[in-house]
């Protein structure tokens, strides 16, 4: 009895929801929105795969981990391909994974902010109508501010809350 | 897709391209643990980490077209300092805080400009490459840029600092828009831009950023030029000394 006749794509999606990112328990790589397609190949489960910084440490782990949560339900044959276009963009994390992220205490992204390169974030903070009003994860107070727009992995920001005074993780855009 | 191209000189632009992420990228996490103030240790490290990502897909692409069973790792680890292709500027030594952010500066807007440009490059690899790595890069020059101002139009001692970095790298960056031959049949073929097709939007960039940061723009145009060519200076043999060492001493040894 091959793969292909006992697991449905859907089957293969469902177990990918419960796969935790390995920096961020809390949400799952379907939630992260870098699985992209999920299709069998002949007897071969095909699963691609998008990064979501070029450098970022977790994806060879991400790889392993998929490999091993499949092998562990039965599929035998598995490759995992790299898709880079259209890149990742934080737009594909889930409502879900966003609410997870925020009750974990990262803020979550805020759609359509992503540096552009056209300096737009010096412009606004010497206008003072910075676009970018995040709310802090624990106390819910907008009275935050930008530490650093890079914070403990590539895809944080460092901010700190003006009202419980707290330091928190912003998942940036990109 | 254009395939008349020499493919000698599509190699060449990959290496480039990802030698000059790579030896940028090693550059800057020279300072990991080094800098002033905590964040901008975390934000030098997390450039650094994004410059070697993209070095991943340049030099892995430079090895599948070469075709001679070159991995990514084995460009970088495995050549001698004649046979990269980097430019000078991102082998200048960190220096001070000043001098490491006005290198990042100048070659960010540069950097910004030319994946800008190769997101339409008619090889698909490359523009899809140069999609992803422009997100990252974006964040860079959004940073460096902010950093350039706060210090040049800082105290006395911090402008101070930026005007003499300014003066020490600026002979560094007319190399980016050298044009030979190679660049010439790429543009020709739609897959990079000339090089120097990229000088006007980076001129506008940098005398906008420079004039907000009360600096003043040298005026001397000698260009210190070779490394796009094989010829560098003596400071990248200490970087590939640093960086090759585990290679070279325990040939194949993987983790």
């Amino acid at each position: 009895m091959g793969s292909l006749a006992q697991f449905s794509i859907e089957q293969v999606w469902h177990w990918l929801s419960e796969v935790p990112d390995p920096e961020i328990p809390v949400i799952s790589l379907a939630d992260l929105g870098i699985v992209r397609d999920i299709a069998w190949d002949h007897d071969t489960l095909v699963v691609t795969v998008t990064p979501t910084y070029t450098g970022c440490p977790a994806t060879t782990v991400i790889n392993l981990d998929i490999e091993r949560a499949l092998r562990e339900r039965g599929v035998e044959k598995i490759r995992l391909e790299r898709r880079l276009a259209p890149p990742w963009t934080t737009d594909w994390i889930s409502r879900e994974g966003r609410e997870k992220l925020r009750v974990y205490g990262i803020a979550p992204p805020v759609d359509g902010t992503a540096a552009d390169g056209r300096l737009m974030a010096r412009v606004n903070s010497l206008s003072g109508a910075s676009n970018l009003r995040i709310s802090c994860p624990r106390c819910g107070s907008i009275h935050t501010e930008k530490v650093s727009q890079f914070g403990s992995t590539p895809c944080k920001a460092s901010y700190r809350c003006g009202d419980c005074l707290e330091p928190f993780d912003y998942f940036k855009c990109i | 897709m254009a395939t008349s191209v020499n493919p000698s000189f599509l190699l060449e632009f990959l290496l480039r391209t990802g030698d000059n992420a790579l030896i940028l990228g090693h550059r800057v996490s020279q300072w990991c643990g080094h800098s002033p103030v905590l964040e901008e240790d975390i934000a030098l490290a997390n450039t650094a980490l994004d410059l070697i990502g993209e070095t991943q897909l340049w030099l892995g692409l430079a090895g599948e077209v070469e075709g001679k069973g070159r991995t990514a790792d084995s460009l970088a680890y495995l050549r001698d300092a004649a046979e990269f292709r980097n430019v000078l500027l991102v082998e200048r030594p960190n220096g001070d805080f000043g001098q490491t952010l006005m290198r990042q500066f100048l070659f960010d807007v540069w950097h910004f400009e030319l994946l800008t440009a190769l997101q339409e490059s008619s090889n698909a690899r490359i523009a899809e490459i140069s999609a992803k790595v422009l997100k990252e890069v974006s964040y860079h020059l959004e940073r460096s840029a902010d950093l350039i101002i706060r210090l040049g139009d800082g105290s006395a001692e911090s402008h101070r600092h930026m005007q003499s970095a300014l003066d020490d790298l600026w002979a560094y960056t007319g190399e980016l828009f050298l044009t030979d031959v190679g660049d010439d049949a790429l543009a020709e073929a739609g897959i990079a831009p000339a090089p120097a097709s990229l000088k006007p939007k980076w001129e506008a960039t940098v005398s906008r950023v420079l004039g907000e940061a009360t600096l003043r723009r040298p005026t001397d145009n000698y260009i210190h030029k070779g490394g796009k060519r094989g010829v560098h200076t003596e400071h990248l043999g200490y970087i590939l000394a640093e960086m090759q060492f585990l290679q070279r001493a325990y040939p194949g040894a993987i983790w």
